[in-house]
């Protein structure tokens, strides 16, 4: 029924479609570098030239500037033209930068998701000093800014890497902007989840379960967690969205992705250096990003539209980070 | 009244305790490198790591630790070391910046926000409220960092008709100051409009189906007044709320990118910029003091709204 409900949402459908899109767009990045651009996203062309119509163009001029879109008419190389003075293929670029800004965003939110599930249920269920521990530990994390912690997160460990038990990460590595934003996010998605396993343990069904001898497990596992799932999905979308923002304007800031991988936020940060003479070196990673986030927030209103019509799921607004309620008219 | 203030302002140096801890934790016991070499920089010398490592009592316990650095940040002694800047000097010079560019911003999201919420709320499902529910939604997902670069490109430089950014006094040239945070406040703006006009609407529409606003018309109130004296006001009791929350946040958040995409000289600017050098000191001291701006204005808008609201203190004095 719910299905049926979100197959008709013609709206929620076709950003479905956008999404999936850009999904293969990313995909496709190692096909594209290979046998359309020939280069890879961190190779540099300063000193080469590209035959067009005929004629050779620096792909780099001697004063510095990059060449600009040349579409097809080198074959499909460098389509969107070169990024800065080093001369990488831009469209490469994008298509692995966007690969990072996914990855992260998606790996986050599983994260982030499936933690704030697990604190939420802790705290719903066993209330009392638990509860107490977890709400106000969350209550902190979401009282930061949520930009200035990632900013702080990120540089402390950027710098550094993180040394933990077995956990052993180098300052570059991908995981390191995905914990951060995992640290930021848990707090919007946890408090308003422990919300609703507050109020489900009041209900007769849970005291049922418990009256017929269901231990702790059995009561969050099957009883109370099968009925947050419609919440999980929507939340789960919702903060895939939130957390590609997040990146894009910690890497944007040098405080996320660090070289030499880059993401859209950080071809943003290079690319607004040559605003005046090459704007679509920032526009377009800033479009793409624009477009995900809209296309992955228009899915998830209608994905809770569908799951649980009545329901006002929202993540809390703070820090910028706002989810409008009903925004897709 | 008295005792929801002084309950609520209890709560709040709780939570500033909290937070100086959390920061604490992210810039000397995160478990990786050095904490002196990490806070001298990336090409510090033997001799600097070792006075840093004295200065921030690294080989103390945590307590001793917590305290030296507390003392550095409240008696200003908090420095970048490479140039060796005073960071309060720094910070102070920007908050000028920082605050044109937020309170700005804030002005025109408000008057605009509620603008438009309340002319979609005139008639629901009308033509006007399906144009403005367009631009709201499209306004909502334009992240300033694809904002901010399109109107510099667009209006500054092809068109000129505003500068490229950059700071000018206010009591330099009140004009001019104007003049050139136009851009960045649209900027800022942009989003929350979209935002807080979607969110007036639907608390307008919800309020339309009180008691008392069917009181309002049965006494043969003309249906501007109601909207406005009854339906428009009680509306607007959320969005303080929401305000607080979010202009804590954008001088804590949107501010850093919109001022860096800018060139504006604010406290964000000079956050990017230590984050550009890997300077931890800095960022340090902006994290404490964004996040006690943060926690401070909410705090207020707590007791300002109970103010508004009798329902809230008494509800919490109930409880």
């Amino acid at each position: 029924m719910a299905a049926g409900r979100f197959l008709r949402n013609r709206l929620a459908l076709a950003f479905l479609g956008v999404f999936v899109l850009i999904v293969l767009f990313v995909l496709a990045a190692p096909l594209w570098a290979e046998h359309v651009a020939e280069t890879g996203p961190n190779e540099t062309h300063t000193l080469e030239k590209l035959a067009i119509d005929g004629e050779q163009r620096d792909v780099v001029t001697p004063e510095g500037r990059p060449i600009g879109p040349v579409w097809f008419d080198a074959g499909g190389k460098f389509f969107l033209g070169a990024d800065s003075r080093l001369g990488r293929d831009e469209m490469v670029r994008l298509m692995y930068g966007g690969r990072t800004s996914l990855l992260i965003g998606i790996a986050s939110a599983a994260i982030t998701t499936a933690l704030a599930v697990l604190l939420a249920l802790l705290a719903g269920y066993y209330r009392g000093w638990v509860d107490a521990l977890i709400a106000r530990t969350l209550d902190v994390i979401w009282s930061l800014p949520a930009l200035l912690l990632g900013i702080a997160l990120g540089v402390s460990l950027a710098v550094g890497g993180l040394k933990l038990g077995p956990i052993e990460l180098s300052g570059g590595s991908l995981w390191v902007p995905v914990l951060i934003i995992t640290v930021v996010s848990i707090p919007y998605v946890a408090r308003p989840l422990r919300g609703e396993v507050l109020a489900l343990t009041r209900k007769e069904f849970i005291e049922a379960a418990v009256a017929q001898g269901a231990g702790p497990l059995r009561v969050m596992l099957r009883e109370i967690l099968p009925n947050l799932s419609s919440t999980i999905i929507v939340f789960f979308t919702l903060t895939i969205a939130n957390n590609l923002l997040l990146e894009a304007g910690l890497s944007f800031l040098g405080a996320g992705v660090q070289p030499p991988n880059s993401s859209w936020g950080t071809m943003i940060s290079v690319g607004e250096e040559l605003l005046k003479t090459a704007p679509l070196l920032a526009i377009v990673p800033g479009a793409m990003i624009a477009l995900t986030v809209l296309a992955l927030n228009i899915v998830g209103d209608g994905l809770r539209d569908a799951l649980n019509p009545r329901a006002k799921i929202r993540l809390e607004a703070h820090a910028g980070r706002v989810e409008p309620e009903g925004a897709a008219v | 009244m008295a005792r929801f203030v002084v309950r609520r302002l209890a709560g709040m140096v709780a939570v500033l305790f909290a937070v100086s801890v959390v920061v604490f934790f992210v810039f000397n016991v995160i478990p990786n490198s050095d904490p002196a070499e990490r806070m001298a920089g990336k090409n510090a010398t033997a001799a600097l790591v070792e006075n840093i490592e004295e200065d921030w009592s690294f080989d103390e316990p945590l307590p001793q630790q917590y305290l030296a650095m507390m003392g550095k940040v409240f008696t200003g002694e908090l420095t970048s070391y490479e140039p060796e800047i005073p960071v309060n000097e720094r910070i102070a010079e920007g908050i000028p910046a920082t605050l044109s560019l937020a309170i700005g911003a804030a002005a025109i999201w408000m008057f605009f926000g509620i603008l438009l919420g309340y002319l979609s709320a005139q008639r629901p499902h009308g033509w006007l409220d399906k144009l403005l529910g367009g631009i709201s939604v499209a306004g909502i997902s334009i992240p300033v960092f694809l904002l901010g670069p399109v109107l510099i490109y667009l209006l500054a430089e092809q068109l000129g008709l505003f500068p490229n950014g950059q700071y000018v006094g206010i009591t330099e040239d009140p004009l001019d100051w104007a003049y050139h945070l136009v851009l960045p406040w649209l900027t800022v703006a942009t989003l929350s409009i979209g935002f807080y006009s979607r969110v007036l609407r639907s608390n307008m529409l919800d309020a339309m189906d009180e008691d008392y606003v069917r009181t309002a018309r049965a006494k043969g109130l003309s249906e501007r007044q109601v909207l406005r004296r009854h339906v428009l006001r009680n509306s607007l009791i959320p969005i303080v709320t929401l305000f607080g929350l979010d202009f804590g946040a954008t001088v804590a958040g949107t501010a850093i990118i919109t001022e860096s995409i800018f060139d504006l000289q604010g406290v964000g600017f000079y956050a990017a910029e230590a984050v550009g050098n890997l300077e931890l000191p800095p960022i340090m001291g902006i994290t404490l003091y964004g996040a006690f701006f943060v926690v401070l204005f909410n705090a207020l808008v707590d007791v300002a709204y109970a103010y508004l609201d009798p329902r809230v203190r008494l509800g919490s004095e109930a409880r």
